[in-house]
């Protein structure tokens, strides 16, 4: 596909006195507005661009055809898990009625929706295994916020204030850390041994009397099982320690184990990753929270309860325990129900073959690279739903990093991997298909990979001058930083 | 069934490559105990033509009320080719743009998102967005701990007029990092912070004063004189505003002799659906000497090797990905698909659209306000200048006449009495561009109808 | 290979400290440092008149892949901060012991007597065990 040259920034297109006028009520007349202090009035109005319709509709177009995405382009980046966002979810989340209601309108004209987010809070406990799910956190990190601030909160409540300290691996995505130290808690990090396990004795020496519990992924972040997981599990609760589930991962092993089994005792779940709502560039995403008994009466609110036929919402007054209130409303309820059309679509089966096919893409997709001359960071382990291919070799060799195949990717027209994580593995992409690819499109990018290879061998600088054929070529991260140029200024004229 | 395209001959070819016997095999470093034996909590899955169905029947069964509430969610038209173009794929399914050349729409749409909110709120830097206001508000507070180097004592004075859920959001969000907030009282007959009633603060040390304008009533702050006195004491200010409102009134970074510090607010009313409470999106801005204590992601324009002008993430070394436990946040999101909406809503509207929008719904809240009172038992809670929202005291309490006026079809505001209980009987309501003559005459004659016959039983 | 000047001392976090004629020190960050910070783009200095413990953290240095704390290498007050860099972040860069100085520190009593510094030798071994 090509890509349009570029496109100016919106205020370029502005011109005094254009606008969208269709789209504007009728003014009001001065009298109107007579009753607001002078003092306090703005004295002219803000400098927002005045644009026609077309222009702005033109313009919003051809900027969205500069981006790479799920709906164009083959999206394998770990622990994202860049899965098909079905059509069908976003059509029935925007339905008219679910659009239109306020968040403070009567629960008697909300049973439909507050149906939806209850089935959803009921579904998401069983495919977990927890005892009780929250749906208010808005983002992943927002979730393992709500989830370590439970954690703080249980022991606070047993009395034990000494408990302040969060063990995370240090293959760790980086939230982790910069959650625990928003919750006042001090990072203990632990090692993982070479076949990529948390270290055992490490663990049991880190903890103490002043732990307070442990961020796990599982699969890890490095693509594989933590198989000694009930190991781990004992180990940190005789401490008196609790279990922090990471739920990026949850798509490797949906429909065949459940945290709650392994002995989690608090999850948070990635709404857009596991459950296809979509990235958007960035955001929405939502980060439910599930909890084992002990952590019940610490959920943030509000949640949605039932009694009899009736839902409503619990608040500060039915959980006067809970962590308390993170968002305004009560969290990102589109959202919500995209996730909620998804699991209906998928049903019971449907999260079975999830895991499944998740795991076999990307097995497949480890077995044919490797085939390929790749080298695997685990080659003894099973991938689970992504896998780690290291390019040092490549880097000390050819001296082509994974950075430069990354982005010599984007011009046979995928979007790269992740790259540079886990800090662990040097030169590392980090690979994650998920269930919804073809195998063409797996075999497609093997040989877009060996291509790369070859480049790297022959013409280097073919690979670590690219990008080639993007909008742009690579840019001055350096001179971005030094520069600031955040804002929009008119040129002034000569 | 969930979107899985393989057939059998796939996987048959796709096991031999990888030398199972079957997909099960790829699952053998899982300990057997720990697998699941059912599901059986889980329905069974249903086609799309079903999904529809059962949506379409539960949204139905909500109906649509008509909607006087505002209290931080706003109800205002929405052009249709806001979310035509932010439901293109290559918006909705995008990821963050952190491969900057295959993301130069998103990072682009990002730059003139931030370049609308500074020119809005008259500050220098914006960031791509945060979960919410309430979020933001909560993130301008930890903030401002750390850009006020002379302050040592991490209090923050919060009003009561703040919107009380962003009050709990704040201490929830802040209170493992051992922030303080000191709440300060309305005055009962204007709604507003009295400037006077700071006095007793005088000579203390305060980290930062959050104002929010218009504030939680509806009413308007002193801004001028609650900006310069907190910075008088050493104090940074931290504004909360609605951005419809700012098309007529002064923004934050021209407030007092100074202005503001920081300025956040709730970003739904441009061009957001109120959704039953989100996504939304929080807008945070700043002056430029504090972009680098400011959470969330920043795009920024710069050159490509070949001297062509791209966008990209910057100050990326704020974050958690880079500093982990010393990043100044957690936050690894923006909200973008609501951010991108509000730049083409923002972009629609320009600044007669948007002054328009806000005028009409100061002058419908007038109307609301001028008719509802006309009502015996009803009548102004304050005096004083207000935007788009009022409270009303009525004779007897709010919750049944609200509950009557739902069966009649009307979202007739908020009930007070959990949050003011001091204010007796009291309801906020609002009213936008998007209400006309006849529906304020509609809840007028409803609510008359009904408080004679509560008068009468 | 790592420049690494015999006249100053060093830290396992790679500081340098030079002694100045009137008794007090010069701190910045080594050349190994900065080769593996990359290139600054910002740089924060510590204010004039702090006091410092040893092995507090008193400036930051940031490029694009990292932002490091810099920690005091000894107890005294800031009489001295590099305000140039807030323009200038790339002369640490280009000049990590010169022009790319951080900050001056008046001593302690007994501070650098209860300093744990390394020679120019001593350092140079750290970096080779360390494989940079």
């Amino acid at each position: 596909m090509s890509f349009t040259v570029s496109e100016p920034v919106i205020f370029e297109y502005s011109s005094a006195g254009r606008g969208a006028s269709d789209q504007w009520p009728a003014a009001e007349p001065q009298a109107a507005l007579a009753d607001l202090p002078e003092a306090l009035r703005r004295r002219a109005p803000p400098a927002l661009p005045e644009v026609g319709e077309l222009e702005a509709v033109r313009h919003f177009t051809r900027l969205s055809q500069l981006n790479f995405s799920i709906d164009t382009h083959f999206y394998p980046l770990g622990s994202c898990t860049m899965k098909y966002n079905p059509k069908a979810c976003n059509q029935y989340a925007m339905l008219p009625q679910f659009l239109a209601r306020h968040p403070l309108a009567p629960e008697s004209h909300g049973q439909g929706v507050l149906g939806c987010l209850y089935e959803l809070q009921e579904m998401l406990k069983e495919v977990t295994g927890m005892q009780g799910v929250a749906l208010s956190p808005m983002a992943g990190a927002h979730g393992e916020f709500a989830g370590v601030a439970m954690i703080r909160a249980y022991h606070r409540a047993r009395g034990d204030e000494a408990r302040n300290e969060i063990i995370v691996p240090e293959a760790a995505h980086g939230t982790n850390p910069a959650t625990a130290t928003m919750c006042g808690c001090v990072v203990r990090e632990v090692p993982v041994d070479a076949a990529g396990d948390v270290d055992l004795a490490a663990l049991a020496a880190a903890v103490g009397p002043q732990t307070a519990g442990i961020m796990l992924t599982n699969p890890s972040t490095l693509g594989v099982f933590e198989r000694r997981i009930e190991a781990v599990a004992r180990v940190v609760h005789e401490a008196g320690g609790l279990l922090y589930y990471d739920g990026a991962n949850l798509n490797a092993i949906l429909g065949k184990v459940r945290p709650g089994d392994m002995g989690f005792d608090v999850i948070h779940m990635n709404l857009h990753k596991t459950f296809s709502t979509p990235h958007g560039g960035g955001g929405p995403g939502a980060g439910a929270v599930g909890v084992g008994a002990r952590l019940l009466p610490f959920l943030p609110v509000p949640l949605v309860g039932k009694e009899g036929e009736r839902y409503r919402w619990l608040t500060e007054a039915d959980l006067p325990q809970s962590i308390g209130r993170l968002s305004a409303f009560m969290g990102n309820t589109g959202v919500l129900l995209r996730a909620y059309i998804y699991m209906r679509l998928l049903g019971r089966d449907g999260m079975r073959r999830v895991g499944e096919y998740a795991t076999l893409n990307a097995n497949y997709l480890l077995k044919r690279l490797m085939a390929a001359g790749f080298d695997a960071a685990y080659p003894q382990r099973r991938a689970s739903h992504e896998f780690i291919v290291t390019l040092k070799r490549q880097a000390r060799e050819l001296n082509v990093t994974a950075m430069d195949f990354a982005k010599r990717l984007l011009d046979y027209g995928f979007h790269a991997p992740t790259t540079y994580f886990p800090l662990l593995v040097p030169e590392c992409l980090l690979i994650e298909p998920t269930e919804t690819e073809s195998r063409e499109v797996l075999d497609a990018f093997v040989a877009a990979m060996s291509q790369i290879q070859r480049e790297a061998e022959q013409e280097p600088g073919r690979v670590t001058s690219a990008p080639h054929t993007m909008p742009v070529r690579r840019l001055d991260d350096v001179r971005a930083a030094r520069q600031l140029d955040l804002t929009w200024k008119p040129t002034p004229p000569p | 069934m969930a979107f899985i395209p393989h057939t059998e001959s796939d996987v048959a070819a796709m096991l031999a490559a990888i030398g199972a016997q079957s997909i099960e095999d790829l699952f053998d470093e899982i300990p057997p105990q720990l697998r699941i034996k059912s599901l059986a909590g889980i329905p069974e899955a249903l086609n799309e033509m079903a999904v529809g169905r059962l949506m379409s029947e539960r949204a139905a069964s909500d109906g649509t009320l008509l909607n006087f509430i505002g209290a931080g969610a706003y109800e205002h038209h929405i052009p249709a080719a806001v979310w035509a173009i932010t439901t293109r794929g290559e918006f909705y399914s995008a990821y963050t743009p952190y491969q900057a050349e295959a993301s130069q729409g998103t990072l682009q749409l990002i730059y003139e998102f931030q370049s609308m909110m500074t020119r809005l709120t008259g500050m220098q830097v914006a960031n791509a967005s945060m979960y919410d206001g309430a979020s933001a508000s909560a993130e301008a507070a930890l903030m401002a701990v750390r850009a006020n180097r002379r302050s040592r004592a991490a209090r923050i004075l919060v009003p009561s007029t703040l919107h009380p859920h962003y009050r709990r959001v704040a201490t929830a969000t802040t209170h493992n990092q051992g922030l303080a907030f000191e709440e300060l009282p309305y005055c009962s007959a204007a709604g507003t912070i009295l400037p006077d009633s700071l006095a007793r603060f005088a000579g203390q040390d305060l980290t930062a004063l959050i104002i929010q304008q218009p504030n939680f009533f509806g009413r308007l702050e002193e801004v001028d004189a609650l900006t310069d006195w907190a910075h008088a004491q050493g104090a940074l200010v931290i504004a909360v505003v609605n951005p419809t409102a700012l098309a007529l009134l002064k923004p934050p970074g021209e407030w007092g002799t100074r202005g503001a510090d920081i300025a956040v607010g709730e970003g739904q009313p441009l061009g957001v659906p109120l959704s039953s409470g989100g996504p939304y999106f929080g807008f945070m801005t700043t002056r430029l000497e504090h972009v680098r204590q400011m959470p969330g992601r920043i795009v920024g324009r710069t050159l490509d090797v070949a001297g062509k002008s791209g966008f990209t993430l910057t100050l990326q070394a704020r974050e958690q990905h880079i500093r982990r436990a010393k990043a100044t946040s957690n936050i690894c999101t923006n909200q973008g698909l609501l951010m991108t909406a509000a730049t083409i809503y923002l972009s629609l509207m320009g600044p007669q659209g948007l002054t328009r929008t806000a005028a009409a719904s100061h002058a419908r809240t007038r109307e609301l306000i001028a008719a509802l009172t006309r009502v015996p038992g009803v009548r102004a809670a304050f005096t004083g200048a207000h935007f788009h929202e009022a409270v009303l005291s009525l004779d007897r309490p709010v919750a049944p006449l609200l509950r009557a006026l739902a069966a009649r079809g009307i979202a007739g505001g908020l009930d007070l009495a959990p949050y003011y209980p001091e204010l007796g009987p009291a309801l906020l309501v609002c009213a936008t561009e998007t209400k006309t003559a006849a529906d304020i005459e509609r809840y007028r004659a409803t609510l008359a109808e009904l408080m004679t016959a509560a008068r009468a039983a | 290979m790592s420049n690494i000047p015999a006249d100053l001392k060093y830290t396992k976090s790679h500081e340098w400290v030079r002694t100045l004629a009137d008794g007090g020190v010069e701190i910045g960050i080594s050349d190994h440092a900065q080769h593996a910070l990359g290139d600054l783009v910002f740089v924060e200095v510590p204010e004039v008149g702090r006091t410092l413990k040893a092995g507090e953290a008193c400036a930051v240095v940031e490029s694009v892949k990292a932002a490091s704390d810099v920690y005091a290498p000894l107890a005294g007050e800031v009489s001295a901060a590099n305000e140039a860099l807030a323009a200038a972040p790339e002369s640490v860069n280009k000049d990590p012991y010169g022009a790319g100085w951080l900050l001056r520190l008046k001593l302690a009593p007994g501070a650098l007597a209860a300093a744990q510094l390394l020679s120019a030798a001593a350092y140079r071994e750290l970096l080779e065990a360390e494989g940079g």
